[in-house]
């Protein structure tokens, strides 16, 4: 799901990096905040294992791949703020350095992954968790993966359609379609991974700060 | 986090990005719709960068370059995950 340079439109780009630079201004406060000692390396091994992870694409359909994006998974072991600056990390190497997604792009994909993707993906799985599926939390993990990478597509369809690199009823559903087989395969593998960081060390899923 | 655990994680990494050219090569979501919905002639590089396309530069054996270039990811991220949030403590 990364936007290369040229299909987004100065005004949908720009939007897409003040709202990312406000965000992680945000976030780095916030993480600041309520960094534990034992959060460090774990946000160096996330981020590690989440790039070389969206290295793998699995196919999708016939002719099409997806990769896992991530985002729910930083935010379940590390918060949304946190997990959101990994994202952010990751995207930024992989732009910067392996020319995936563009520069200027990269605002829109913070966005799309970051905030979408991760920080809104939390908010789900943190209300699935206390409400339908109090005592799964691993139900409430792979239903909030699934729906973010949807999400997160719609608002790169939508981004798309306001840059008239194509239609809205022509981009969104297409998106989206291609999206649900995707964020299936992202529940899975996010799904797998928590249960194996459960089993070997719980202490590494994130808890909200007391008051 | 024990010493033990960031290797074991590391390495786990390490590991899925050296099998990095098993993954599939067909185009991800937005590509395949950026294909099929005529736009993705639109699509521009504006900046150089050292390991485009995830293959490291100078090297002939594509799955080798694809391995090393992984490998050297997975390192600066893990690097820069680490000192941004030692930074971040610090400033506490």
């Amino acid at each position: 799901m990364h936007l290369p340079d040229g299909f987004l439109s100065p005004p949908v780009f720009a939007s897409g990096w003040v709202l990312a630079l406000g965000s992680l201004s945000y976030c780095l406060k916030k993480t600041r905040e309520i960094l534990k000692d034992k959060m460090i390396p774990l946000m160096g091994v996330m981020a590690a294992f989440i790039f070389a992870a969206q290295m793998l694409n699995f196919p999708v359909l016939g002719g099409t791949s997806g990769h896992l994006l991530g985002g729910v998974l930083a935010a379940v072991a590390l918060g949304p703020f946190a997990g959101f600056i990994v994202i952010s990390l990751v995207l930024a190497v992989q732009c910067l350095v392996f020319q995936d997604g563009g520069i200027t792009a990269l605002g829109a994909n913070i966005v799309n992954m970051g905030l979408a993707g991760t920080i809104v993906g939390y908010y789900i799985y943190a209300a699935l968790k206390k409400s339908v599926f109090r005592n799964n939390a691993l139900a409430a993990v792979f239903l909030s993966a699934w729906v973010s990478v949807i999400l997160a597509s719609g608002l790169c369809a939508l981004e798309l359609a306001f840059s008239q690199a194509s239609p809205l009823n022509i981009v969104l559903p297409a998106m989206l379609f291609v999206h649900v087989f995707i964020g299936l395969g992202e529940a899975i593998i996010t799904g797998m991974v928590v249960m194996f960081i459960i089993k070997v060390r719980p202490d590494l899923i994130y808890a909200k700060p007391a008051g | 986090m024990k010493r033990k655990d960031i290797v074991i994680g590391l390495g786990l990494a390490a590991v899925l990005a050296v099998f990095s050219f098993l993954a599939s090569s067909f185009p991800d979501g937005l590509e395949r719709v950026a294909v099929d919905k005529d736009f993705i002639e639109r699509s521009a590089s504006l900046i150089k960068s050292p390991i485009p396309d995830y293959l490291f530069p100078g090297i002939s054996h594509k799955k080798l370059a694809g391995s090393i270039a992984g490998i050297a990811g997975v390192l600066l991220v893990f690097g820069l995950g680490i000192g941004l949030s030692s930074l971040l403590r610090k400033r506490i």
